[in-house]
Protein backbone atom coordinates (compact mmCIF):
# COMPACT_ATOMS: atom_id res chain seq x y z
CA UNK A 1 0.00 0.00 0.00
CA UNK A 2 2.42 2.05 0.85
CA UNK A 3 6.49 1.85 -0.32
CA UNK A 4 9.44 3.67 0.08
CA UNK A 5 12.32 2.24 -1.93
CA UNK A 6 16.09 3.78 -0.90
CA UNK A 7 14.10 6.95 0.02
CA UNK A 8 17.11 9.72 0.58
CA UNK A 9 16.25 13.51 2.09
CA UNK A 10 19.12 15.91 3.11
CA UNK A 11 17.59 18.85 5.12
CA UNK A 12 19.88 21.59 5.02
CA UNK A 13 23.44 19.83 5.72
CA UNK A 14 21.87 16.76 6.79
CA UNK A 15 21.05 13.90 5.55
CA UNK A 16 17.58 13.29 7.48
CA UNK A 17 16.30 9.86 5.28
CA UNK A 18 19.33 7.62 4.73
CA UNK A 19 18.03 4.75 1.53
CA UNK A 20 15.26 3.94 3.45
CA UNK A 21 12.79 1.09 2.62
CA UNK A 22 9.87 -0.35 4.38
CA UNK A 23 6.61 -1.41 3.44
CA UNK A 24 3.25 -0.49 4.92
CA UNK A 25 0.76 -3.05 4.12
CA UNK A 26 -3.16 -2.67 3.71
CA UNK A 27 -4.87 -3.00 7.30
CA UNK A 28 -1.81 -2.64 8.70
CA UNK A 29 -1.08 -0.46 11.93
CA UNK A 30 2.42 1.42 11.21
CA UNK A 31 3.99 2.20 13.93
CA UNK A 32 6.98 4.95 13.93
CA UNK A 33 8.96 5.15 16.57
CA UNK A 34 12.70 7.33 17.04
CA UNK A 35 14.18 10.40 19.12
CA UNK A 36 13.59 13.68 18.13
CA UNK A 37 14.74 14.65 15.23
CA UNK A 38 15.02 11.10 14.45
CA UNK A 39 12.83 12.15 10.72
CA UNK A 40 9.31 10.96 11.81
CA UNK A 41 7.68 13.24 10.43
CA UNK A 42 9.79 13.93 7.55
CA UNK A 43 9.08 10.50 6.37
CA UNK A 44 4.97 11.07 6.88
CA UNK A 45 5.46 14.11 4.85
CA UNK A 46 6.69 11.92 2.08
CA UNK A 47 3.88 9.85 1.66
CA UNK A 48 1.58 12.89 0.70
CA UNK A 49 4.00 14.70 -0.92
CA UNK A 50 4.44 17.69 1.35
CA UNK A 51 8.36 16.57 0.71
CA UNK A 52 9.87 15.14 -2.60
CA UNK A 53 12.79 12.65 -1.89
CA UNK A 54 16.43 13.44 -3.23
CA UNK A 55 17.09 9.93 -4.15
CA UNK A 56 14.65 6.99 -4.33
CA UNK A 57 11.47 6.09 -4.79
CA UNK A 58 7.97 6.27 -2.65
CA UNK A 59 4.82 3.86 -4.49
CA UNK A 60 1.67 4.38 -3.16
CA UNK A 61 -0.67 1.29 -4.43
CA UNK A 62 1.97 0.90 -7.03
CA UNK A 63 1.80 4.80 -7.96
CA UNK A 64 5.20 6.52 -7.81
CA UNK A 65 3.48 9.49 -6.19
CA UNK A 66 6.54 11.96 -6.75
CA UNK A 67 5.53 11.86 -10.90
CA UNK A 68 2.19 11.89 -10.66
CA UNK A 69 0.65 15.12 -11.95
CA UNK A 70 -1.77 17.56 -10.40
CA UNK A 71 -4.73 15.44 -10.68
CA UNK A 72 -3.67 11.93 -10.09
CA UNK A 73 -1.76 13.66 -6.91
CA UNK A 74 -4.79 14.92 -5.64
CA UNK A 75 -6.41 11.50 -5.88
CA UNK A 76 -3.83 9.69 -4.62
CA UNK A 77 -4.12 12.31 -1.46
CA UNK A 78 -8.12 12.06 -1.21
CA UNK A 79 -7.07 8.48 -0.13
CA UNK A 80 -5.36 9.70 3.31
CA UNK A 81 -6.34 11.73 6.29
CA UNK A 82 -3.41 13.65 8.20
CA UNK A 83 -3.70 14.44 11.74
CA UNK A 84 -0.41 16.67 11.79
CA UNK A 85 2.17 17.12 14.77
CA UNK A 86 0.78 20.82 15.64
CA UNK A 87 -2.77 19.89 14.45
CA UNK A 88 -2.97 22.30 11.71
CA UNK A 89 -6.90 23.80 12.36
CA UNK A 90 -7.60 27.25 11.22
CA UNK A 91 -7.60 29.52 13.60
CA UNK A 92 -10.11 31.85 12.39
CA UNK A 93 -12.89 28.94 12.06
CA UNK A 94 -14.96 27.44 15.23
CA UNK A 95 -13.83 23.62 15.57
CA UNK A 96 -17.42 22.41 13.88
CA UNK A 97 -16.39 24.64 10.63
CA UNK A 98 -13.12 23.17 11.22
CA UNK A 99 -13.97 19.76 11.39
CA UNK A 100 -16.35 20.52 8.46
CA UNK A 101 -14.04 22.00 6.15
CA UNK A 102 -13.27 19.33 3.93
CA UNK A 103 -16.79 18.44 3.37
CA UNK A 104 -18.09 21.94 2.48
CA UNK A 105 -14.80 22.87 0.23
CA UNK A 106 -14.84 19.38 -1.80
CA UNK A 107 -17.84 17.59 -1.57
CA UNK A 108 -21.84 19.02 -1.96
CA UNK A 109 -23.08 17.21 1.17
CA UNK A 110 -26.12 18.90 2.18
CA UNK A 111 -25.90 20.91 5.10
CA UNK A 112 -27.92 18.88 7.35
CA UNK A 113 -25.86 15.83 6.83
CA UNK A 114 -22.48 17.58 7.34
CA UNK A 115 -23.42 18.93 10.76
CA UNK A 116 -24.55 15.52 11.74
CA UNK A 117 -21.31 13.61 10.51
CA UNK A 118 -19.44 16.66 12.54
CA UNK A 119 -21.56 16.00 15.45
CA UNK A 120 -20.91 12.17 15.47
CA UNK A 121 -17.49 12.76 15.69
CA UNK A 122 -17.41 15.36 17.91
CA UNK A 123 -19.10 12.91 20.15
CA UNK A 124 -16.79 10.10 19.09
CA UNK A 125 -13.76 12.17 20.52
CA UNK A 126 -15.46 13.78 23.63
CA UNK A 127 -15.63 17.13 22.03
CA UNK A 128 -19.56 17.55 22.69
CA UNK A 129 -19.10 20.81 23.83
CA UNK A 130 -16.64 22.24 22.03
CA UNK A 131 -18.47 22.70 18.93
CA UNK A 132 -18.59 26.39 19.20
CA UNK A 133 -15.06 27.02 20.22
CA UNK A 134 -12.27 28.49 18.35
CA UNK A 135 -9.05 26.73 18.33
CA UNK A 136 -7.33 29.77 20.22
CA UNK A 137 -9.19 28.44 22.93
CA UNK A 138 -9.29 25.11 23.61
CA UNK A 139 -6.17 22.72 25.49
CA UNK A 140 -3.57 20.95 23.24
CA UNK A 141 -4.61 17.84 23.53
CA UNK A 142 -8.34 18.85 22.10
CA UNK A 143 -7.09 20.56 19.41
CA UNK A 144 -5.14 17.20 18.74
CA UNK A 145 -8.24 15.49 18.41
CA UNK A 146 -10.11 18.11 16.51
CA UNK A 147 -7.60 17.49 13.93
CA UNK A 148 -8.01 13.89 14.35
CA UNK A 149 -11.79 14.84 13.92
CA UNK A 150 -10.94 16.40 10.09
CA UNK A 151 -8.43 13.88 9.12
CA UNK A 152 -11.26 10.92 9.25
CA UNK A 153 -14.76 13.15 8.20
CA UNK A 154 -14.03 12.17 4.85
CA UNK A 155 -13.30 8.30 5.68
CA UNK A 156 -9.94 8.19 3.92
CA UNK A 157 -8.54 4.83 3.58
CA UNK A 158 -5.49 5.68 4.79
CA UNK A 159 -5.01 7.81 8.12
CA UNK A 160 -1.56 9.52 9.09
CA UNK A 161 -1.15 10.36 12.25
CA UNK A 162 1.72 12.54 13.97
CA UNK A 163 1.70 11.96 17.52
CA UNK A 164 -1.87 11.72 18.29
CA UNK A 165 -1.65 11.40 22.10
CA UNK A 166 1.05 13.51 23.04
CA UNK A 167 0.20 16.05 25.47
CA UNK A 168 -2.92 14.17 26.11
CA UNK A 169 -4.03 12.64 29.66
CA UNK A 170 -3.77 8.88 29.69
CA UNK A 171 -7.13 8.20 29.59
CA UNK A 172 -7.86 10.11 26.26
CA UNK A 173 -4.40 8.85 25.43
CA UNK A 174 -5.97 5.52 25.60
CA UNK A 175 -9.40 5.98 24.26
CA UNK A 176 -7.55 7.44 21.03
CA UNK A 177 -5.43 4.18 20.66
CA UNK A 178 -8.77 2.71 20.99
CA UNK A 179 -10.72 4.60 18.32
CA UNK A 180 -7.43 3.19 16.34
CA UNK A 181 -7.44 0.16 16.36
CA UNK A 182 -11.33 0.33 16.11
CA UNK A 183 -10.42 1.81 12.71
CA UNK A 184 -8.15 -0.94 11.76
CA UNK A 185 -10.64 -3.81 12.78
CA UNK A 186 -14.45 -2.43 11.91
CA UNK A 187 -13.66 -0.68 9.02
CA UNK A 188 -10.20 -2.52 7.75
CA UNK A 189 -8.31 0.92 7.61
CA UNK A 190 -4.65 1.19 7.10
CA UNK A 191 -2.61 3.47 9.62
CA UNK A 192 0.88 5.10 9.83
CA UNK A 193 1.18 6.47 13.70
CA UNK A 194 4.34 8.24 15.00
CA UNK A 195 4.45 7.94 18.54
CA UNK A 196 7.33 8.46 21.02
CA UNK A 197 4.54 6.48 23.74
CA UNK A 198 6.12 3.03 23.46
CA UNK A 199 3.29 1.27 25.65
CA UNK A 200 0.68 2.85 22.76
CA UNK A 201 2.79 1.65 20.16
CA UNK A 202 2.99 -2.05 21.58
CA UNK A 203 -0.54 -2.30 22.11
CA UNK A 204 -1.92 -0.56 19.01
CA UNK A 205 0.74 -1.64 15.89
CA UNK A 206 0.67 -4.49 13.88
CA UNK A 207 4.20 -3.64 13.27
CA UNK A 208 6.93 -0.91 14.60
CA UNK A 209 9.76 0.75 12.84
CA UNK A 210 12.67 2.61 14.88
CA UNK A 211 14.27 5.33 13.09
CA UNK A 212 17.17 6.45 14.29
CA UNK A 213 19.85 9.09 12.97
CA UNK A 214 18.48 8.66 9.34
CA UNK A 215 18.28 5.04 9.10
CA UNK A 216 16.26 1.94 10.07
CA UNK A 217 16.99 0.15 13.01
CA UNK A 218 14.17 -2.08 13.81
CA UNK A 219 11.46 -2.81 11.95
CA UNK A 220 9.58 -5.51 13.18
CA UNK A 221 5.94 -7.18 14.91
CA UNK A 222 5.96 -5.85 18.79
CA UNK A 223 6.96 -9.29 20.08
CA UNK A 224 9.93 -9.24 17.82
CA UNK A 225 9.76 -5.48 18.64
CA UNK A 226 10.57 -5.83 22.18
CA UNK A 227 13.47 -8.75 21.96
CA UNK A 228 15.17 -6.73 19.86
CA UNK A 229 18.94 -7.48 20.02
CA UNK A 230 19.73 -3.76 18.33
CA UNK A 231 21.35 -1.77 21.22
CA UNK A 232 19.82 1.25 20.19
CA UNK A 233 16.06 -0.27 20.33
CA UNK A 234 17.39 -1.64 24.03
CA UNK A 235 17.94 1.73 25.58
CA UNK A 236 14.43 3.09 23.65
CA UNK A 237 13.03 0.23 25.34
CA UNK A 238 15.02 0.79 28.65
CA UNK A 239 13.78 4.55 28.87
CA UNK A 240 10.58 3.45 29.25
CA UNK A 241 10.82 0.49 31.88
CA UNK A 242 9.90 -2.04 29.31
CA UNK A 243 11.99 -4.80 29.38
CA UNK A 244 11.45 -8.52 28.10
CA UNK A 245 10.18 -9.66 31.72
CA UNK A 246 7.77 -7.01 32.28
CA UNK A 247 4.01 -6.73 31.00
CA UNK A 248 4.83 -7.68 27.74
CA UNK A 249 6.64 -11.41 28.29
CA UNK A 250 3.35 -12.97 27.59
CA UNK A 251 2.07 -11.54 24.24
CA UNK A 252 2.63 -13.38 21.04
CA UNK A 253 4.13 -16.28 19.95
CA UNK A 254 6.95 -16.76 22.34
CA UNK A 255 9.42 -19.18 21.89
CA UNK A 256 10.44 -20.48 24.86
CA UNK B 1 37.92 27.10 -4.12
CA UNK B 2 38.93 30.36 -3.62
CA UNK B 3 36.81 32.86 -1.26
CA UNK B 4 35.82 34.47 -5.05
CA UNK B 5 34.61 31.63 -6.69
CA UNK B 6 32.55 30.72 -3.59
CA UNK B 7 31.02 34.34 -3.56
CA UNK B 8 29.90 34.55 -6.95
CA UNK B 9 28.21 30.79 -6.84
CA UNK B 10 26.43 32.28 -3.58
CA UNK B 11 25.66 35.33 -6.13
CA UNK B 12 24.58 32.66 -8.84
CA UNK B 13 22.32 31.13 -6.06
CA UNK B 14 20.97 34.07 -4.83
CA UNK B 15 19.70 35.12 -8.45
CA UNK B 16 18.53 31.55 -9.32
CA UNK B 17 16.80 31.36 -6.11
CA UNK B 18 14.82 35.21 -7.09
CA UNK B 19 13.95 33.47 -10.62
CA UNK B 20 12.47 31.06 -8.83
CA UNK B 21 10.33 32.66 -6.00
CA UNK B 22 9.86 35.26 -8.81
CA UNK B 23 8.45 32.30 -10.91
CA UNK B 24 5.94 31.03 -7.92
CA UNK B 25 4.38 34.53 -6.97
CA UNK B 26 3.46 34.77 -10.72
CA UNK B 27 1.90 31.29 -10.86
CA UNK B 28 0.27 32.26 -7.64
CA UNK B 29 -1.15 35.60 -9.08
CA UNK B 30 -2.13 34.16 -12.30
CA UNK B 31 -4.23 31.33 -10.09
CA UNK B 32 -5.56 34.17 -8.20
CA UNK B 33 -6.81 36.15 -10.57
CA UNK B 34 -8.11 32.78 -12.52
CA UNK B 35 -10.47 31.76 -9.48
CA UNK B 36 -11.66 35.18 -9.29
CA UNK B 37 -14.71 34.29 -11.13
CA UNK B 38 -15.85 32.13 -7.79
CA UNK B 39 -15.49 35.37 -5.38
CA UNK B 40 -19.24 35.36 -4.78
CA UNK B 41 -19.62 31.66 -5.20
CA UNK B 42 -21.15 29.75 -2.40
CA UNK B 43 -17.81 28.11 -0.97
CA UNK B 44 -16.06 31.89 -0.97
CA UNK B 45 -18.26 34.62 -0.76
CA UNK B 46 -17.83 34.86 3.30
CA UNK B 47 -14.06 35.28 3.09
CA UNK B 48 -14.09 37.14 -0.12
CA UNK B 49 -16.64 39.91 2.06
CA UNK B 50 -14.50 39.30 5.30
CA UNK B 51 -11.53 40.47 3.43
CA UNK B 52 -12.83 43.21 1.93
CA UNK B 53 -14.62 44.39 5.13
CA UNK B 54 -11.04 44.63 6.52
CA UNK B 55 -9.22 46.04 3.52
CA UNK B 56 -11.75 48.81 3.57
CA UNK B 57 -13.11 49.52 6.85
CA UNK B 58 -9.90 48.83 8.57
CA UNK B 59 -7.60 51.34 7.60
CA UNK B 60 -10.11 53.99 7.39
CA UNK B 61 -8.84 55.96 10.13
CA UNK B 62 -5.32 56.34 9.05
CA UNK B 63 -5.60 56.85 5.76
CA UNK B 64 -8.23 59.84 6.53
CA UNK B 65 -5.85 61.66 8.87
CA UNK B 66 -2.39 60.64 6.01
CA UNK B 67 -4.74 62.11 3.07
CA UNK B 68 -6.02 65.31 5.19
CA UNK B 69 -2.40 66.39 6.04
CA UNK B 70 -1.06 65.32 2.85
CA UNK B 71 -3.45 67.59 1.10
CA UNK B 72 -2.47 70.11 4.08
CA UNK B 73 1.22 70.02 3.19
CA UNK B 74 0.90 69.67 -0.01
CA UNK B 75 -1.35 73.31 -0.01
CA UNK B 76 0.98 74.85 2.39
CA UNK B 77 4.88 74.19 0.53
CA UNK B 78 3.06 74.97 -3.04
CA UNK B 79 1.13 77.89 -1.78
CA UNK B 80 3.71 79.49 -0.20
CA UNK B 81 6.18 79.54 -3.16
CA UNK B 82 2.89 80.04 -5.41
CA UNK B 83 2.36 83.31 -3.51
CA UNK B 84 5.76 84.78 -3.37
CA UNK B 85 5.00 85.38 -7.47
CA UNK B 86 1.39 86.13 -6.77
CA UNK B 87 -0.60 83.15 -8.15
CA UNK B 88 -1.98 81.29 -4.96
CA UNK B 89 -5.03 81.28 -6.78
CA UNK B 90 -3.20 78.12 -8.53
CA UNK B 91 -3.25 76.19 -5.30
CA UNK B 92 -6.22 74.29 -5.62
CA UNK B 93 -5.39 72.54 -9.30
CA UNK B 94 -1.45 72.62 -7.99
CA UNK B 95 -3.31 70.49 -5.37
CA UNK B 96 -6.05 68.30 -7.17
CA UNK B 97 -3.50 67.53 -9.91
CA UNK B 98 -0.73 66.21 -7.44
CA UNK B 99 -3.34 64.24 -5.33
CA UNK B 100 -5.20 62.66 -8.41
CA UNK B 101 -2.22 61.13 -10.62
CA UNK B 102 0.54 60.48 -7.97
CA UNK B 103 -0.08 61.42 -4.04
CA UNK B 104 -3.37 59.79 -3.28
CA UNK B 105 -2.19 56.01 -5.27
CA UNK B 106 0.61 56.48 -3.18
CA UNK B 107 -0.29 57.51 -0.02
CA UNK B 108 -2.77 54.82 0.06
CA UNK B 109 -0.78 51.89 -1.37
CA UNK B 110 2.16 52.78 1.33
CA UNK B 111 -0.58 52.77 3.92
CA UNK B 112 -2.50 49.22 2.45
CA UNK B 113 1.15 47.55 2.27
CA UNK B 114 1.88 48.72 5.37
CA UNK B 115 -1.56 47.65 7.45
CA UNK B 116 -3.44 45.32 5.20
CA UNK B 117 -0.20 44.01 3.15
CA UNK B 118 1.77 43.23 6.78
CA UNK B 119 -1.12 41.66 8.33
CA UNK B 120 -1.91 39.10 5.70
CA UNK B 121 2.11 38.07 5.49
CA UNK B 122 1.71 37.72 8.78
CA UNK B 123 -1.59 35.46 8.74
CA UNK B 124 -0.51 33.40 6.16
CA UNK B 125 3.06 33.23 7.35
CA UNK B 126 1.63 31.93 11.00
CA UNK B 127 -0.53 29.24 8.57
CA UNK B 128 2.59 27.81 6.68
CA UNK B 129 4.69 27.78 9.73
CA UNK B 130 1.70 25.83 11.84
CA UNK B 131 1.37 23.50 9.26
CA UNK B 132 -2.06 24.85 7.96
CA UNK B 133 -0.87 25.60 4.57
CA UNK B 134 0.01 21.85 4.10
CA UNK B 135 -3.20 20.82 5.54
CA UNK B 136 -5.03 22.39 2.87
CA UNK B 137 -3.08 21.06 0.10
CA UNK B 138 -3.43 17.34 1.35
CA UNK B 139 -7.04 18.41 1.44
CA UNK B 140 -6.69 19.38 -1.97
CA UNK B 141 -8.06 22.28 -0.77
CA UNK B 142 -6.15 24.88 -3.28
CA UNK B 143 -4.42 27.85 -0.99
CA UNK B 144 -4.49 30.17 -4.15
CA UNK B 145 -8.61 29.83 -4.07
CA UNK B 146 -9.43 29.72 -0.47
CA UNK B 147 -6.62 32.38 0.51
CA UNK B 148 -5.05 34.06 -2.37
CA UNK B 149 -8.62 35.09 -4.58
CA UNK B 150 -10.29 36.70 -1.74
CA UNK B 151 -7.23 38.62 -0.59
CA UNK B 152 -6.38 39.69 -3.75
CA UNK B 153 -9.82 40.49 -5.15
CA UNK B 154 -10.58 42.80 -2.02
CA UNK B 155 -7.40 44.67 -2.72
CA UNK B 156 -7.94 45.13 -6.78
CA UNK B 157 -11.63 46.87 -5.47
CA UNK B 158 -10.50 48.37 -2.55
CA UNK B 159 -7.26 50.42 -3.10
CA UNK B 160 -9.35 52.36 -6.12
CA UNK B 161 -11.99 53.01 -3.85
CA UNK B 162 -9.35 53.72 -1.22
CA UNK B 163 -7.50 56.03 -3.68
CA UNK B 164 -10.59 58.30 -4.85
CA UNK B 165 -11.64 58.69 -0.51
CA UNK B 166 -7.57 59.95 -0.06
CA UNK B 167 -8.37 62.25 -3.12
CA UNK B 168 -10.97 63.72 -1.96
CA UNK B 169 -9.85 64.12 1.16
CA UNK B 170 -6.60 65.61 0.54
CA UNK B 171 -7.91 67.92 -2.13
CA UNK B 172 -10.41 69.39 1.10
CA UNK B 173 -7.44 69.06 3.30
CA UNK B 174 -5.62 72.21 1.06
CA UNK B 175 -9.06 73.78 0.44
CA UNK B 176 -8.71 74.30 4.53
CA UNK B 177 -4.90 75.24 4.30
CA UNK B 178 -6.45 77.40 1.17
CA UNK B 179 -8.63 79.41 2.80
CA UNK B 180 -7.29 79.77 6.41
CA UNK B 181 -3.62 79.82 5.48
CA UNK B 182 -3.63 81.10 1.89
CA UNK B 183 -6.88 83.47 1.58
CA UNK B 184 -7.79 82.19 -0.96
CA UNK B 185 -11.79 81.68 -1.40
CA UNK B 186 -13.44 78.13 -1.37
CA UNK B 187 -15.12 79.18 -4.31
CA UNK B 188 -12.10 79.65 -6.14
CA UNK B 189 -9.82 76.79 -5.24
CA UNK B 190 -12.54 74.95 -5.86
CA UNK B 191 -12.79 76.06 -9.74
CA UNK B 192 -9.55 76.17 -9.73
CA UNK B 193 -9.22 72.42 -8.99
CA UNK B 194 -11.56 71.16 -11.13
CA UNK B 195 -10.86 73.31 -14.19
CA UNK B 196 -7.12 71.89 -14.42
CA UNK B 197 -7.60 68.08 -13.20
CA UNK B 198 -8.44 65.75 -16.28
CA UNK B 199 -10.28 62.74 -16.48
CA UNK B 200 -7.07 61.38 -17.94
CA UNK B 201 -5.32 61.85 -14.15
CA UNK B 202 -7.94 60.04 -12.37
CA UNK B 203 -8.32 57.20 -14.72
CA UNK B 204 -4.11 56.88 -14.81
CA UNK B 205 -4.65 57.69 -10.98
CA UNK B 206 -7.37 54.63 -10.42
CA UNK B 207 -4.66 52.27 -12.63
CA UNK B 208 -1.72 52.95 -10.48
CA UNK B 209 -4.13 51.95 -7.07
CA UNK B 210 -5.32 48.96 -9.05
CA UNK B 211 -2.12 47.81 -10.16
CA UNK B 212 -0.95 48.71 -6.31
CA UNK B 213 -3.59 46.46 -5.07
CA UNK B 214 -2.54 43.80 -7.43
CA UNK B 215 1.38 43.91 -6.06
CA UNK B 216 0.51 44.40 -2.20
CA UNK B 217 -1.51 41.27 -2.60
CA UNK B 218 0.83 39.17 -4.47
CA UNK B 219 3.96 40.58 -2.17
CA UNK B 220 2.09 39.84 1.08
CA UNK B 221 0.65 36.12 -0.22
CA UNK B 222 4.27 35.37 -1.59
CA UNK B 223 6.17 35.86 1.64
CA UNK B 224 3.57 34.54 3.77
CA UNK B 225 4.01 31.34 1.47
CA UNK B 226 7.90 31.37 1.69
CA UNK B 227 7.93 31.77 5.35
CA UNK B 228 10.22 29.13 7.15
CA UNK B 229 11.87 28.97 10.81
CA UNK B 230 8.61 29.43 13.41
CA UNK B 231 7.51 32.79 14.48
CA UNK B 232 10.94 34.18 13.96
CA UNK B 233 10.03 34.07 10.30
CA UNK B 234 6.99 34.99 10.66
CA UNK B 235 8.25 38.27 11.83
CA UNK B 236 10.89 38.37 8.75
CA UNK B 237 8.16 37.60 6.25
CA UNK B 238 6.03 40.32 7.51
CA UNK B 239 9.01 42.97 7.36
CA UNK B 240 10.12 41.88 4.13
CA UNK B 241 6.61 42.23 2.20
CA UNK B 242 6.44 45.55 3.45
CA UNK B 243 9.80 46.57 2.08
CA UNK B 244 9.29 44.87 -0.98
CA UNK B 245 6.03 46.13 -1.70
CA UNK B 246 6.88 49.67 -0.89
CA UNK B 247 10.29 49.78 -3.57
CA UNK B 248 7.43 47.69 -6.47
CA UNK B 249 4.97 50.31 -5.64
CA UNK B 250 7.67 53.36 -6.42
CA UNK B 251 9.30 52.20 -9.23
CA UNK B 252 5.73 50.80 -11.12
CA UNK B 253 4.53 54.45 -9.85
CA UNK B 254 7.19 55.90 -11.49
CA UNK B 255 6.66 53.82 -14.98
CA UNK B 256 3.08 53.96 -15.08
CA UNK B 257 3.53 57.83 -14.73
CA UNK B 258 6.27 57.73 -17.52
CA UNK B 259 3.97 55.51 -19.64
CA UNK B 260 0.97 58.06 -19.93
CA UNK B 261 2.53 61.45 -19.72
CA UNK B 262 6.21 61.65 -21.78
N1 LIG C 1 11.59 22.03 6.44
C1 LIG C 1 12.75 21.69 6.99
N2 LIG C 1 13.89 22.34 6.69
C2 LIG C 1 15.07 21.99 7.23
N3 LIG C 1 15.20 21.00 8.11
C3 LIG C 1 14.13 20.30 8.48
C4 LIG C 1 12.84 20.61 7.95
N4 LIG C 1 11.95 19.76 8.47
C5 LIG C 1 12.64 18.97 9.30
N5 LIG C 1 13.94 19.28 9.31
C6 LIG C 1 15.00 18.59 10.08
O1 LIG C 1 14.89 17.22 9.83
C7 LIG C 1 15.09 16.47 11.01
C8 LIG C 1 13.94 15.53 11.25
O2 LIG C 1 12.78 16.29 11.51
P1 LIG C 1 11.39 15.63 11.88
O3 LIG C 1 10.43 16.74 12.02
O4 LIG C 1 11.06 14.57 10.93
O5 LIG C 1 11.69 14.99 13.30
P2 LIG C 1 10.74 14.07 14.15
O6 LIG C 1 11.34 12.72 14.14
O7 LIG C 1 9.34 14.21 13.69
O8 LIG C 1 10.94 14.69 15.60
P3 LIG C 1 9.85 15.07 16.71
O9 LIG C 1 9.61 13.85 17.50
O10 LIG C 1 10.51 16.12 17.52
O11 LIG C 1 8.64 15.57 16.00
C9 LIG C 1 15.32 17.48 12.11
O12 LIG C 1 16.71 17.56 12.33
C10 LIG C 1 14.82 18.77 11.56
O13 LIG C 1 15.58 19.83 12.04
MG1 LIG D 1 7.71 15.15 14.30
Amino acid sequence: MIRFEHVTKVLGNKTVLDRISFEVGEGETFVIVGLSGAGKSVTLKHMIRLMMPDDGSILIDGQEINRLRHSALQEVRGKFGVLFQSAALLQWMSVRDNIALPLRELTHTPEEEILRLVNEKLEMLGLADAGEKFPADISGGMRKRVGLARAIIMNPKIVLYDEPTSGLDPVTSRRIDDLIVNMRSQLGITSVVVTHDLHSALSIGTRIMMLHEGRIVENASPEDFIRSKNETVQSFLESQYITKKGKWEGMGHEKV
Amino acid sequence: MGAPVRSVERVGEKVLQSFHNTGHAMFMLFEGIWFIQFAFGKRSRRETATQMYITGIKSLAVITVVALFTGMILALQTGLELKRWGYEEFIGSAVAVTMIREMGPFMTGLIIAASVGSAIAAQLGTMTVSEEIAALEVMSINPNRFLVMPRLFALIVMMPILSVYTNILGIFGGAVVGTTQLGVSMQAYMDNATQFATNKDLYVGLFKAFIFGIIIATVACHQGFMTTEGAVGVGKATRRSVIISFLIILVVGYMVTRLFYI
